[in-house]
């Protein structure tokens, strides 16, 4: 009964700002519209619209690219970060220090640390500038702006860092004695790091992997901006939807959405027993 | 009915307190009746960022005593606060076609015509859709046809003029494509050249789907791609044709971006990202301002225009309707409209704002002569040199070579998923 009580609040909160909102977006995506208004009904257009239709594969395909590609990134720069942190700094003050050097690009917005890409990446941009004062091209590069580089790039620089801090925080739990056991019974670096401290990071690879993952997948502020409206992401499409009034095609896609990044939440926690290995 | 009560009932406490404050002897100079008790009143208005301007609810505050709280979103937003918020606002500064999709939702109330003081001033182009009586009626949604109501709590559209008006239009304009004239060695002279494979990946088109669609519809006319039968009104067919022609030209790589907002498009072309593109008139002041060419070219086969205006919402009664009404007669007393002529864009009647415009100003803005002194910008900066002539010229030149108005299309639906997919190729 206790447990109940104890249990009750964040119930409570969970079913009326989840629960409900979820069921309602489920209904509306039934729903029928013109271009001003709902129509309750029961109607499966929005999802044939959704299945029908090639830009959602061409717009789902070109998401699932860049998730992959900042996935693949932001794992391998955030894994040294933190292995840089946890194994090779010595002195938990200096550690401490440096962690939070890491955080400082934090201290100002998303879209901010977003826009500042922009002058920097432009044809007259600091970039281009340095490059052909250099001598190293003689014309300015076109794909450093409004590019799918320069997406990658964005999320890149905004999402390692929710790589690095959960595989650190598992890092500074494994025992050192196993290091040393290995490296005493003959094992060489790259060993002890393929056979002791990926299987032990593995908990922390994947809740950063979901991080980064959801983020992207969730994103259409990014891809608007960086590829200067070029490329499209679910995201922006149920955005684009969204503020043209057509709620229900937005929530339709919405739902899908949402089951296929629950989907790949599901399969990476299938991999790794984050309950188990924490 | 209780609706009728309430309404009489306020505006005869309102006379009353008006009748008290001029006893008092306290009004002095603006010529209006309730000064004193609409002095309390606040009306928040929604609009887009292009009148949306403090300077309007300073001297509004100062003139009226109203005080206006302005509420700035994107086009999109405001269609979307309009149909399901309305509670949330008192004024609405909306585009016409905008209203179209909006004011059938009924959130709106129309507008009496005979309380305003100058509703019979207002140029003709929002009220037979002529400029002058025998112009062509431009394609598109033209203000007159989404400008008319049967009675106030009516929702469907009336052909002809009536006593209910939907919005007082307040600013409207020609839009064109903006170049830099530094980085262009040629002259431009048609939509056409918007697509001209000289400009590939230096080249923008406005990323909201009705009037993009808008830009380029003007631009296959002009290439002799395609002819509708109604740019504001595209068939299926033709929206196909449109769209399929816009991915062709992307997967050339002939964009270099697209963009939303105003002050995207002023990036890109201050930036040099972009030398030709769809531009917004104040859009063009802004690069000119940062001391950068940039020309608003007028082009042969005529301009993509816009209205806008103001509407009361539903909910508003009584004494805050009288301050409505207060309002929008204001609006169009001839400070906006001066305010806002000299911007570039144009009010709604034009003998008021004439008055608060000293002559050169007029001369420039308006009939398109040489300016005879340097033309100061709101605040006091120099934005044109004695001696310049307004792009495109005067109000009749331009105004008069509207070939289509930004529109909302039957197949809407379908023009905006067609749309999505050029953005997503």
């Amino acid at each position: 009964m206790r447990a109940w009580f104890l249990a009750a609040p964040l119930a409570l909160v969970l079913a009326a700002f989840l629960l409900v909102p979820l069921a309602m977006l489920v209904a509306v995506s039934f729903y029928d519209y013109d271009s001003f208004r709902l129509i309750p009904d029961f109607v499966t257009t929005n999802y044939v619209e959704v299945f029908g239709s090639m830009v959602t594969w061409r717009t789902y395909g070109k998401t699932f690219f860049f998730a992959g590609i900042t996935w693949a990134i932001t794992l391998l720069v955030g894994f040294w970060v933190a292995y840089y942190l946890a194994f090779v700094v010595e002195g938990t003050g200096k550690r401490t220090v440096l962690f939070l050097l890491c955080t400082i690009p934090f201290w100002t917005s998303n879209l901010i640390r977003m826009i500042a890409w922009v002058p920097f990446l432009g044809r007259n941009g600091l970039a281009n500038r340095a490059l052909q004062g250099a001598g190293i091209t003689d014309q300015p590069l076109e794909f450093l702006l409004f590019s799918e580089f320069a997406v990658v790039l964005a999320f890149v620089h905004l999402y390692t860092l929710f790589m690095v801090v959960p595989i650190f925080n598992t890092m500074m739990r494994v025992d050192r004695r196993l290091i040393e056991a290995a490296v005493d019974a003959g094992a060489g670096f790259w060993r002890v790091l393929w056979f002791v401290i990926l299987p032990l990071c593995k908990p922390g690879i994947a809740i950063g992997s979901i991080f980064v993952i959801v983020l992207v997948m969730g994103d259409f502020v990014t891809v608007r901006l960086m590829s200067g409206g070029q490329s499209a992401s679910v995201g922006l499409m149920i955005s684009n939807q969204i503020s043209l009034l057509q709620y229900p095609a937005a929530a339709a896609n919405a739902v899908v959405l949402l089951i296929v990044v629950l989907m790949m939440v599901a399969a990476i926690l299938r991999i790794v027993d984050i309950r188990k290995e924490l | 009915m209780t609706d009728k009560t309430k309404m009489t009932l306020g505006r005869r406490g309102a006379l009353a307190l008006a009748g008290a404050a001029v006893g008092s002897g306290t009004i002095t100079g603006f010529p209006t009746i309730w000064a004193q008790n609409i002095r309390d009143i606040t009306l928040r208005q929604v609009g887009t960022g292009v009148s949306g301007l403090n300077a309007i609810a300073e001297q509004c505050k100062r003139d009226t005593g109203i005080t206006l709280q302005l509420t700035v979103m994107d086009t999109d937003a405001l269609a979307q606060r309009i149909a399901t918020q309305s509670r949330t606002f008192d004024i609405a500064d909306v585009e016409y076609m905008t209203t179209k999709k909006t004011y059938p939702v009924g959130t709106m109330q129309a507008i009496e015509k005979r309380r305003i003081t100058n509703a019979d001033k207002i140029v003709p182009i929002f009220t037979s859709g002529r400029l002058t009586p025998t112009s062509q009626v431009a394609q598109g949604t033209a203000p007159h046809t989404v400008g008319f109501v049967a009675n106030r709590l009516a929702t469907a559209f009336e052909p002809t003029q009536t006593e209910w008006m939907t919005l007082i239009p307040t600013i409207y304009n020609a839009d064109t494509l903006g170049i830099r004239p530094d980085l262009i060695s040629r002259p431009i002279r048609n939509w056409k050249d918007l697509v001209d494979p000289a400009f590939r990946g230096k080249a923008s088109i406005v990323n909201v789907p009705n009037i993009g669609i808008m830009d380029a519809a003007m631009v296959m006319e002009s290439a002799g791609q395609l002819r509708y039968i109604d740019k504001g009104n595209m068939t299926r067919a033709e929206i196909d044709r449109t769209t399929a022609f816009l991915i062709d030209l992307k997967r050339q790589g002939h964009f270099r971006a697209f963009w939303k907002t105003f002050d995207e498009s002023v990036n890109l072309m201050a930036s040099g990202e972009v030398i030709i593109q769809s531009m917004w008139s104040p859009a063009v002041a802004a690069v000119r301002s940062r001391g950068i060419a940039c020309v608003y070219q007028p082009l042969e086969e005529g301009y993509r225009a816009w209205g806008g205006g103001l509407g009361i919402a539903r909910h508003v009664s009584g004494l805050q309707l009288d301050a409505a009404y207060e309002y929008l007669n204001w609006y169009l007393s001839g400070w906006v409209g001066a305010y806002l002529n000299r911007q570039g864009y144009y009010s709604a009647v034009l003998e008021t704002a004439r008055t608060q415009m000293s002559a050169p100003e007029w001369d420039f803005w308006m009939e398109g002569k040489p300016a005879a002194a340097d033309i100061l910008a709101p605040d006091g900066r120099v934005m044109e040199r004695a001696g310049t002539v307004r792009d495109g010229g005067s109000f009749t030149e331009r105004m008069g070579r509207v070939s289509c108005w930004n529109s909302v299309m039957n197949e809407e639906r379908y023009m905006v998923q067609k749309w999505n997919e050029f953005i997503a190729a």
